[in-house]
């Protein structure tokens, strides 16, 4: 095979270019190549980390209106923003997993909401409230299917000291341990306003059954 | 002339003095419930309460009363999209929970006629329902339930 495949590609670029990459360099060391190789995948992928971790910190999350205005107002009145002991979970600790390979399916994942922030669907307070039980519900699902792994980064039953725990919270974490059941079972609307629970629960709420 | 002016103004400082000493020794006497501290001066904010974390339930000291809530109920939201009450006090809930169900006198409406759910005027339980601090009573009470709670 020859370097000048010219005429077997018919002067396209980009099959030109695939035949130069085909062909071993006679210009440069197997050394340097490494080495160029080495380094720049160093910059590209802690440049992609980066970016992504740059993507995962609360300013981020409220830098939109939507986030800001609504979930982040009712965020600061709950036990994972202001507590006893001033130890925060922010936005990304409980909405975008810590493994790696879960975080890149997640940010993926997020170029829906890239959407629909352009196309405004919860622009205002009315259409988000309007939304409110299907994207919470969006949450409860992964959250299920998970067996709500985010909230076990800091949280695990096996750490958990039951004779620490008030009378409520024994009987539920040891019944709730026994059927196997999820955080997200029980609780609900911890860190955000709960929706309208008329079709979650309709005995919970005022109005007819 | 000159006397006379002097005398006004000697007589008029004595009495703004005079004045000002009765009111300072006035404000110190009273004392109220917040305490005996002067109206010009900050009183002592008390120490903050603590809500029991979580206990059996409290008896009643007369017949009506709305029973108290043992445990703490800080950041439940009550609301018309959700209450935090019911999803342990429900009638659908309180056998998984282990929670004392709501009275079934919260199913009636003000004209009686029974509902399917809970009524809207019961619906804000902590209107009637309240936890308990550990604060002292305000005021010395000698209120005694009757027989037929204490048995005695």
């Amino acid at each position: 095979m020859s370097i000048n495949n010219s005429d077997e590609c018919n002067g396209k670029t980009i099959c030109r270019l695939w035949q130069l990459l085909k062909v071993p360099s006679t210009q440069y060391s197997l050394g340097l190549l490494l080495v160029v190789g080495f380094v720049s995948g160093i910059i590209f992928w802690g440049g992609f980390n980066t970016a992504m971790e740059m993507t995962n910190s609360e300013e981020f999350c409220i830098s939109c209106h939507e986030m800001r205005d609504n979930v982040y107002q009712e965020y600061q009145r709950t036990i994972h923003y202001s507590n006893r002991t001033g130890v925060r979970a922010t936005c990304p600790d409980c909405h975008v997993p810590k493994e790696w390979q879960h975080k890149v399916v997640r940010k993926i994942q997020a170029s829906n909401e890239l959407l629909h922030k352009a196309l405004g669907t919860i622009d205002t307070r009315e259409k988000f409230e309007a939304k409110r039980l299907k994207l919470a519900d969006n949450v409860w699902k992964v959250m299920k299917k998970t067996d709500s792994r985010e909230c076990r980064n800091c949280h695990n039953f096996d750490y958990m000291d039951f004779g620490e725990q008030g009378r409520r919270a024994v009987n539920q974490h040891s019944k709730g341990l026994e059927e196997g059941k999820t955080c997200i079972d029980c609780h609900k609307g911890i860190a955000h306003e709960l929706p309208d629970m008329h079709d979650v629960d309709p005995t919970a709420v005022v109005g007819d059954i | 002339m000159m006397i006379k002016k002097l005398s006004i103004i000697a007589s008029l400082t004595l009495g703004i003095l005079a004045a000002t000493a009765s009111m300072q020794s006035h404000s110190s006497g009273i004392e109220s419930l917040r305490g005996a501290s002067d109206l010009d001066q900050n009183s002592t904010a008390p120490e903050n309460k603590q809500y029991a974390k979580d206990g059996q339930p409290i008896a009643r000291d007369y017949v009506q009363q709305p029973p108290l809530v043992p445990h703490k109920v800080d950041r439940y939201t009550i609301n018309i999209k959700s209450n935090k009450c019911l999803s342990c006090h429900s009638w659908k809930n309180y056998r998984e929970a282990g929670a004392t169900k709501i009275s079934q006198t919260h199913f009636e409406d003000r004209d009686e006629h029974v509902l399917a759910n809970i009524s809207a005027r019961r619906y804000f339980c902590n209107q009637c329902h309240v936890p308990q601090v550990n604060a002292p009573a305000l005021v010395g009470n000698d209120f005694q339930p009757i027989t037929a709670i204490s048995g005695q």
